[in-house]
C-alpha cells in the first residue's frame, strides 16, 4: 500500500514568453536538425550499405551456418555419433550412419541434413560433437527462394566448410575420430587430447 | 502560326502546358527532394539505389504507382470516391495559372507575358483555387465510407478553415500596401531599392506578416506540424487511408503541388518575386529571353528554398494537438494579423505605407505586445486547459493519471 508521503506532486512548469512564442525554441530544434543534416550531406552518415559494406562482426563468440569439417586427409571428419543430433534442442539434425570406408573410425554419416531453417544456432551440435566436427561458421547471409533449398545436406555443408577454413581454421584439427582399440596411435592420441600438443 | 506563337494567347497556351508537363516532374522530384531530406536529417544518405544518387527513384516509383492494382473498396462512394483525387489534383495545379514566372517578355515587336493569366484579380484567384482545395480532402474522406478517413476529412476541413483567416489578413497586408490584386505589379512593385541598396521587398516591411503567412501556409498545404489530416500514427493515413494505386499518387502529387503554389505565392507577395536585387537582367525593364530565363531562375530559386525549409521543419517539430492547433489559430494568429491588418490600414491612412522605418516600427510594437501579453497569461507546458475542477491524488489511487480524475470524497 502506497502512503501519502511516498506520492510527489509535480506541478506543471510554467511556460515563459519566449516559449509561449514558440520561435526560440523552434529555432533551436531546427539549429539541431539542420547540423545532422550538414554533417550528412559531408558524407558521414551512419548507415551501412549492405550488401557492398559488411560491419565488423564480433567473430569470436558469432554463430552463424554450420559446416562439417574434413579432417588432414580431406575426409569428412564425423564420425555419426548421433551427439549432436541428441543435443540439438531444435531437432533440426538428421544423420544416417554407415559403416566406415576407412580403417581408423567405425562409421561415418552417409547423410548428413541440418534444417537451416529449424535450426536456433545455440552452438550446442558444436559443444556436443567429440571430434569437432560440425562447428558454426561466421557466415550470416544464408539464403534460399524454397524450404527445401534452406536444408543443407553433407556435401553443402562440406562445401562451406571449404569456403570457410582459410578464414577460421577447424579448432582442434588433430583428432579425426575414436581410435580403434589396439591402434599404436592410440594412446599418443589420447596424450594430444590431454596435453594439447604431442610431448617430444 | 507565327502571329500566334507570338500573341498573349499564344504565349499562355505554351507556356499552360510546358508549366503543366514540368510541374507534373517537378511535384515527383520533390518527393525525391523530401526523402534526401529527411534522410540526411536522421544521418542517413536516403535513396541511392535507382539511378545515380537515387536520381531515377521518383520514376520507378510513379511506374509502381500506375502499375498498382487500383483497388476501389466494396463499402465507397463510388462517384464521390474517383472524383476526390480529380479535385485535389486539379485544384493543385492551376493554381499555378497566375503566379507571374518571369515578368514580361518582347518577341519581336510584341511584348508579352510569362505568365499563363494575368487577371486583375489574380491574388483573389490563387486564394480561392486554395480554399477548394479542402474539397478534395473532404470528398476523399466522406466517400471513403471510413471513419478515420472521416476524421482526417474533418480535421482538415476544420483547420483549412481556421487557418484561411489569418491567412487572408496577412494577404490584404499586403494588398493595403501595394494597392494592387495583380500579381505582376505586385513583383514589379518591389524591385525599387532603398536607400540605394535594400531592397523594396515585402518582407522588409512587414517581417511579421510574411512569417505568418508562412505557418498557415504550411497549415493550408497540411504540412507538419500541421499534418492532421494525414497523421499516419492516429489515422492510418487519415483521408487516403482507402486510396491506392494512382488515385493515392494524386493525393500525394497534389499535397507537393500545394507547397509549390504556397511557396510560389508567398515569394511573389513578399520576396519580390523573380526579383534578385543588384541584378540587372531581373529589373521589370529588362524583356530579353535570357532576362526572363534569368527570372524564372530567381523565383524556382526562392520556391526551392521555401520548400526546404518547409521539409525541415517537417523532420523537427512534432505534430500539434488538435486542440493546440486551433488554439494556435484563434488566440495567436488571427488577433496577431488583426493587428498586423490595422497597422498596415492606419500607415496607409497616414501616406506611410511604404515606408520601412514607420512599418518596422509598428511590427515591433505587435511583437511587444505578444510579448507582453504572453508573459501575463501563463500556461503550463502541457497546454492542458486550466479551469478543470481540481484534482487530488488519493492513497490507494496509484496508477490512475495526474489531472483525469475529479476530487472525489474519501
Amino acid at each position: 500500500m502506497m502512503k501519502d508521503e511516498d506520492i510527489l506532486i509535480v506541478d506543471q512548469p510554467d511556460l515563459g514568453p519566449a516559449e509561449r512564442l514558440y520561435l526560440p525554441q523552434i529555432l533551436d530544434g531546427m539549429k539541431t536538425t539542420i547540423g545532422h543534416l550538414a554533417r550528412s550531406i559531408t558524407g558521414r552518415t551512419l548507415t551501412v550499405q549492405y550488401p557492398e559494406q559488411k560491419r565488423e562482426l564480433r567473430k569470436e563468440n558469432y554463430r552463424g551456418v554450420h559446416r562439417l569439417n574434413r579432417d588432414a586427409d580431406g575426409r569428412v571428419a564425423c564420425v555419426a555419433c548421433y551427439m549432436c543430433s541428441t543435443a540439438c534442442p531444435a531437432h533440426c539434425i538428421h544423420i544416417e550412419a554407415g559403416e566406415s570406408p576407412w580403417p581408423d573410425r567405425e562409421k561415418y554419416p552417409v547423410k548428413f541434413d541440418i534444417d537451416e531453417l529449424r535450426c536456433i544456432y545455440c552452438g550446442m551440435c558444436e559443444e556436443a560433437c567429440p571430434v569437432d566436427a560440425i562447428e558454426l561458421t561466421h557466415e550470416y547471409d544464408l539464403v534460399g527462394r524454397t524450404r527445401e533449398e534452406m536444408i543443407l545436406d553433407k556435401e553443402e555443408l562440406l562445401a562451406i566448410y571449404d569456403e570457410t577454413k582459410d578464414v577460421t581454421p577447424r579448432k582442434n584439427p588433430k583428432i579425426t575420430g575414436y581410435p580403434r582399440s589396439g591402434d599404436p596411435s592410440h594412446h599418443a592420441q589420447q596424450t594430444e587430447l590431454e596435453h594439447g600438443a604431442p610431448v617430444e | 502560326m507565327r502571329e500566334f506563337l507570338t500573341s498573349q494567347f499564344g504565349v499562355s497556351v505554351v507556356l499552360a502546358v510546358v508549366v503543366f508537363a514540368a510541374m507534373n516532374g517537378v511535384v515527383a522530384y520533390c518527393i525525391y527532394y523530401e526523402r534526401k531530406i529527411a534522410a540526411w536529417t536522421q544521418d542517413r544518405p536516403g535513396p541511392n539505389r535507382v539511378g545515380p544518387w537515387g536520381l531515377l527513384q521518383p520514376i520507378a516509383d510513379g511506374l509502381k504507382f500506375v502499375f498498382k492494382e487500383d483497388v476501389i473498396p466494396g463499402h465507397v462512394d463510388k462517384p464521390l470516391y474517383v472524383l476526390a483525387p480529380a479535385a485535389i489534383f486539379l485544384v493543385g495545379f492551376i493554381g499555378f495559372a497566375a503566379i507571374p514566372w518571369g515578368g514580361k517578355l518582347s518577341l519581336g515587336d510584341r511584348l508579352v507575358e510569362v505568365q499563363v493569366a494575368n487577371p486583375d484579380i489574380g491574388l483573389l484567384y490563387i486564394l480561392g483555387v486554395a480554399s477548394m482545395g479542402v474539397y478534395g480532402v473532404v470528398l476523399g474522406g466522406w466517400a471513403s465510407n471510413n471513419k478515420y478517413s472521416f476524421y482526417g476529412g474533418i480535421r482538415a476541413t476544420a483547420q483549412m478553415l481556421s487557418y484561411e483567416i489569418p491567412m487572408g489578413l496577412c494577404i490584404l497586408v499586403v494588398v493595403l500596401t501595394m494597392g494592387t490584386l495583380r500579381l505582376e505589379e505586385i513583383t514589379a512593385l518591389q524591385t525599387g531599392y532603398w536607400l540605394g541598396w535594400i531592397p523594396q521587398w515585402n518582407v522588409v516591411l512587414h517581417p511579421f506578416a510574411f512569417l505568418i503567412l508562412f505557418v498557415t501556409a504550411l497549415a493550408e498545404s497540411n504540412r507538419t506540424p500541421f499534418d492532421l489530416a494525414e497523421a499516419e500514427q492516429e489515422l492510418v493515413g487519415g483521408y487516403h487511408t482507402e486510396y491506392s494505386a494512382l488515385k493515392f499518387g494524386m493525393f500525394f502529387l497534389a499535397e507537393y503541388a500545394h507547397m509549390i503554389t504556397g511557396s510560389a505565392f508567398i515569394a511573389v507577395l513578399f520576396l519580390g518575386g523573380w526579383h534578385f536585387p543588384w541584378f540587372a537582367w531581373t529589373q521589370p525593364e529588362a524583356t530579353q529571353w535570357y532576362a526572363v530565363l534569368a527570372k524564372i531562375v530567381v523565383i524556382s530559386v526562392k520556391i526551392a528554398a521555401f520548400l526546404f525549409v518547409m521539409m525541415w521543419i517537417r523532420w523537427t517539430l512534432p505534430r500539434f494537438r488538435f486542440d493546440q492547433l486551433m488554439r494556435l489559430a484563434w488566440k495567436g494568429l488571427i488577433p496577431i494579423t488583426l493587428a498586423l491588418f490595422m497597422l498596415a490600414a492606419g500607415l496607409l491612412y497616414f501616406g506611410k505605407h511604404r515606408s520601412p522605418a514607420w512599418a518596422l516600427a509598428g511590427n515591433a510594437m505587435i511583437l511587444a505586445g505578444v510579448m507582453v501579453s504572453a508573459a501575463l497569461s501563463r500556461t503550463a507546458v502541457t497546454g492542458r486547459q486550466t479551469n478543470l475542477p481540481p484534482v487530488s491524488l488519493l492513497a490507494g489511487r496509484v496508477g490512475v493519471g495526474v489531472g483525469c480524475v475529479p476530487d472525489a470524497p474519501l
